[in-house]
């Protein structure tokens, strides 16, 4: 079996993906969704707040998946539910297992990553206390109330201010429990400051930054949790313990990138993302497999994963058509060929790095010969920084100062580069934020 | 008298400075118009949207999401959430019908944000 | 009142081993467990080493029993088909000075009959082993040492015995054992039970027990013991268990590859109060991790998926307290087994099986099962024989656990089994669903509809382990 375009993952980024590949002429297209259904974690996020960027309209999170679900059911792109994909290869076999049909393992013309990201579990989190039930990972007690339609908890300590943390207190207090604080380790919060406002302030929960929990209480079932103030090496100061009663911890810490199956790929991996390293074509250092959404690095906001979805689409039909081209198959075999030598640092590429503040950046390289006119390059900054600029600099010369009020580890920024400011020279972009 | 709001218009979440004299309300710090009628608003008249989801009768899943259709005022929402809480659904349900009309009389309706399909 | 020969008290790892070598032969066995699953008190945290025997004084229960304990755990985990690795054992010394100490344990080793003892040299362990300390001068290598699954060793005796014809309880505590003319009144939370024998394999609170039947009193100190687990992308930094050579700062911690194949460094040991307090703390992680250093300075903490902490019976007679009680015929007992209780467990086992065979002149089954078919692993098989049996079998093909690949039908066995799990902790011991690196994020709401489904429990009930862990706290439109 071969499809010209398999893509793993059925959510936001494997939907923009196969549609905007389908939009772009290539209709041998294979979806692959672990779920029982379509749309990924959009279905539990019943929250608004999607798609203005997109639909210039305030979507929740079912109403978006649908938007792009609906879309794909009419162009009739292929999918299978339920279906495990258990192994990438280097030449782009997909192994997947799947009740009904055993263990298949299809050729694909390319491959789109699209597996989305994990929670930070409490293990990973080393808290100290038993191991008792009650501590849920915000997205895990989101599925359970907004999908299953269960009560979790009824007083509530939230750890880690990201965005579904922030969410799942607005909801639990809606569901009529009490949500006593949400500590933050950082002395920022990593979620978005519309969701402290509306998910927070709204309701006087308390949010206290610079605090983590230093012991979860309860053999069996979470009886209370203590919480201690961080110093700037973010270790608990002694002393500063408030002990608060709860049946419930909920654990909202950050997000992993899910590439597990890109490494069985041979995929280099960012050390800071977490994801793929990509060119500005969303191709990874394996030729023909590209990385979309949240495997790729943790977004913000979903229009982000869509646009970005979509530049894989697109570029996913290019390297289609070209591999139907005889001569760039075999370079394409060549370089797949040349262990070591990953596609992405292939000569002829402008390396593209944050520094001073600037976390990381996707893409991190620009193809110059292949770029369009104009590439977005996102990135997250690693501190809050006030009434500072981004810098851009092209082989160490100053190329441009913007001018930022407010920059947040929480919230994504992105710069522009155009084809014609790169004038084919440059070798080396270089983002940073300065006074 | 001045206020110091941050805008959720939409995820930028900008900071805005309302200052209101009078009957004169101005905004600043905004990016865009929603934000300078976000911040009026807020100081005036403050308003939310409110999602949930609501118990399913003969569905293929147990709960349908749901949302107010426009913004409700921001001191109804545990009355809304109270209606939502009494309220059951019957299967099919498509994405934009009605589940509850003129929710705690704010004049909005509830309506469903997925579809549910019967069994 | 319901008549037994034996009553073996307590579902641990040595009072499964027990069970299981009694289980040959015809008598009427009932085990009583206070807990609702078997391996729920010290035998479910510990380090799951399979230690060669060279560390227990010379002449003593704990040499003898660690010895023909590890020898039973090679052989047994073919017949009974529980997870085993035979990986082999270094101890670092990273001083010269503490040269005699490593030698000590060599020499011990040869006098308690551990084969293969070898001392490497400083090239020879790097070259083994190239990601430990420079600073190792030399170690003591051990072959035979292993690492073992202490759940599935466990789970793999108790099912056994079972399908022997041996009873389990669950969630009943004996509150009282009573000598009667002819053997004992056994009197629990539940009910009461006459029995000609009792067996005393209460771990933490086996001392409350012997203390019942013998004037020789003994007491049982919990010494806790933390660890963390990190990612199986760590698992082969080491191939041998890395033990440190106790020296002047302390009696250093391990740093394992896991049967199962994640990379383990701890424990430490700390004497608490709290019979039932396995809480893990930030001060002990933090020193677990330190030491862990001293081993392998590349240990990548970052990986960490999980830290717990296990509770070791510690006794004050300085040995294992095993064999029947002379003051009290009838009352066998298996106390104080602390390190190296799991290696032992099978040894102890075979030992109290034959004293109360003897005494009681028992006689063994003709039809006695020897062979136990362990859990299928979908994941493990080669992509035909998985294609087979997902053709054969579709629920293998519907994977729950993403992390560990673990599908709907292994859940669907681990409940469904002789002494099937019961809770979502009995499901991830048998079939280590949620064993992963998310911790069972995305896994639990699946599971725990699985759960209820088998067996036909509210969704409300369900329970992380004994009641009490609920995980749900009602139907979300109830209030």
């Amino acid at each position: 079996m071969r499809h010209d375009i398999v893509i793993i993952g059925g959510g936001p980024a494997g939907l923009a993906a196969a549609v905007s590949a389908y939009e772009n002429g290539i209709e041998d297209i294979l979806i692959l969704e672990r779920d029982e259904r379509l749309g990924g974690i959009l279905n539990q996020c019943i929250h608004n707040g999607f798609g203005l960027h997109t639909f210039k309209e305030e979507l929740t999170g079912p109403e978006y998946a649908a938007r792009y679900i609906d879309k794909a059911l009419n162009y009739g792109i292929p999918y299978k539910l339920g279906a495990m994909v258990t192994e990438v290869t280097k030449d782009r076999k997909v192994t997947y297992v799947r009740e009904g049909e055993g263990v298949v393992t299809i050729e694909a013309g390319t491959v789109i990553l699209a597996m989305g990201c994990r929670e930070r579990p409490r293990g990973a989190l080393g808290l100290p206390g038993f191991r008792q039930a009650g501590v849920y990972t915000a997205g895990t007690a989101q599925r359970l109330m907004n999908i299953e339609g269960y009560k979790i908890g009824k007083e509530v300590v939230i750890l880690g201010s990201g965005d579904i943390g922030l969410i799942m207190a607005r909801r639990m207090t809606l569901e009529g429990a009490k949500v006593k604080v949400v500590a933050e380790l950082m002395p920022y919060s990593g979620g978005l400051k519309r969701n402290i406002v509306q998910c927070l302030n709204d309701f006087d929960i308390p949010l206290k930054l610079s605090h983590t929990v230093t012991c979860v209480h309860g053999k069996d079932r979470v009886t209370g949790v203590t919480i201690s103030e961080v110093g700037p090496d973010r270790r608990p100061i002694p002393g500063t313990e408030e002990y608060y009663d709860c049946d419930t911890l909920l654990l909202s810490c950050g997000l992993l990138p899910e590439n597990e199956l890109s490494k069985t790929a041979g995929v280099e991996l960012d050390r800071v993302t977490g994801g793929a390293v990509v060119s500005d074509d969303l191709e990874t250092s394996v030729p023909g497999i590209f990385s979309c959404g949240n495997v790729l690095h943790v977004h913000d906001l979903v229009d982000y994963v869509s646009q970005e979805a979509e530049r894989a689409g697109l570029k996913a039909v290019g390297y289609v058509r070209a591999l139907a081209n005889e001569a760039l198959n075999e370079h394409a075999e060549v370089v797949a060929d040349t262990d070591g030598e990953s596609g992405v640092e292939a000569s002829g590429r402008i390396r593209i790095k944050g520094e001073g503040g600037v976390r990381y950046t996707v893409p991190q390289f620009l193809n110059y010969e292949s770029m369009d006119e104009k590439v977005t390059v996102r990135f997250r900054v690693g501190d809050v920084y006030k009434d500072r600029s981004l810098v851009l600099y092209y082989d160490g010369e100053e190329k441009k100062r913007m001018k930022k009020r407010v920059m947040a580890p929480g919230e994504m920024e992105n710069v522009v580069i155009t084809k014609a400011g790169l004038n084919g020279k440059v070798k080396e972009i270089v983002i940073r934020v300065e006074e | 008298m001045t206020e110091e709001l941050t805008c959720i218009r939409c995820p930028i979440g900008c900071a805005l400075t309302v200052t209101i004299d009078g009957d004169n309300v101005t905004v600043t710090g905004n990016s865009c118009p929603r934000g300078a009628e976000y911040g009026a608003k807020e100081v005036t008249d403050p308003t939310r949207i409110v999602t949930s989801s609501v118990r399913v009768i003969n569905g293929a899943q147990p709960l349908v999401s749901v949302k107010t259709a426009s913004d409700i005022p921001k001191d109804k929402i545990f009355a809304v959430m109270e209606e939502i809480h009494k309220c059951k659904a019957s299967a099919p349900i498509s994405i934009g019908d009605v589940i509850i009309t003129d929710v705690a009389h704010t004049g909005v309706d509830i309506v469903a944000t997925r579809m549910v399909t019967a069994v | 009142m319901e008549q037994l020969d034996v009553i073996i008290v307590g579902a641990g790892v040595v009072g499964c081993a027990i069970a299981r070598f009694l289980s040959r032969y015809d008598a009427k066995v009932l085990v009583l467990e206070k807990e609702e699953d078997v391996c729920s008190g010290t035998s479910k945290a510990n380090s799951g080493i399979v230690h060669a025997g060279y560390d227990a004084k010379s002449g003593t229960l704990k040499a003898a029993m660690n010895v023909r304990g590890a020898k039973l755990i090679r052989e047994l985990s073919e017949t009974l088909d529980f997870p085993y690795h035979n990986n082999g054992s270094l101890v670092l010394c990273r001083n010269k000075e503490d040269m005699p100490g490593l030698q000590e344990l060599y020499d011990r080793g040869i006098v308690n009959g551990v084969e293969g003892l070898r001392i490497l040299s400083h090239n020879e362990v790097l070259a083994m082993e190239p990601a430990l300390s420079e600073e190792v001068v030399a170690a003591l290598y051990a072959p035979t040492a292993g690492t073992v699954c202490p759940f599935g060793m466990t789970i793999a005796f108790a099912e056994n015995a079972a399908d022997n014809g041996v009873e389990f309880r669950f969630l009943e505590a004996v509150e009282d054992i009573q000598k009667k003319d002819r053997g004992f009144s056994v009197l629990t939370d539940k009910g009461s039970y006459e029995t000609k024998a009792v067996v005393n394999a209460a771990g933490l609170y086996a001392d409350v027990f012997h203390n019942m039947a013998s004037s020789d009193t003994l007491t049982i100190t919990p010494r806790r013991g933390e660890y963390v687990l990190m990612d199986k992308e760590a698992g082969d930094l080491v191939g041998c268990t890395i033990f440190q050579l106790p020296s002047k700062f302390g009696k250093g911690v391990l740093v394992t590859p896991t049967v199962h194949g994640n990379l383990m460094v701890g424990p430490n040991a700390e004497d608490v109060e709290d019979k039932a307090d396995t809480e893990t703390t930030q001060l002990g992680m933090d020193d677990i991790k330190k030491r862990g250093l001293m081993s392998v300075p590349t240990l990548p903490y970052n990986k960490m998926i999980t830290s717990f902490a296990g509770l070791r019976a510690h006794g004050d007679k300085g040995d294992f307290v095993i064999g029947e009680v002379s003051e009290c015929p009838g009352f066998f007992e298996a106390a104080a087994i602390e390190s190296p209780g799991l290696s032992a467990a099978p040894a102890i086992g075979e030992h109290i099986a034959g004293l109360i065979a003897d005494k009681y002149d028992l006689k063994e089954k003709p039809d006695f099962i020897d062979m136990r078919k362990g859990f299928t692993e979908v994941a493990k098989l080669s992509n035909e024989e998985r294609d087979a049996l997902i053709k054969k079998r579709p629920a293998y093909g519907h994977i729950v656990c993403r992390c560990e690949n673990i599908s709907e039908g292994e859940i669907e066995d681990a409940i469904n089994r002789t002494l099937g799990a019961k809770s979502l902790d009995g499901i991830k011991r048998r079939v280590r669903q949620g064993m992963g690196r998310c911790q069972a994020g995305f896994c639990t709401p699946r599971t725990m509809e699985i759960l209820a489904r088998e067996l036909n429990i509210p969704m409300t009930q369900v329970a992380k382990n004994r009641p009490g862990s609920e995980l749900l706290r009602g139907e979300a439109d109830e209030t």
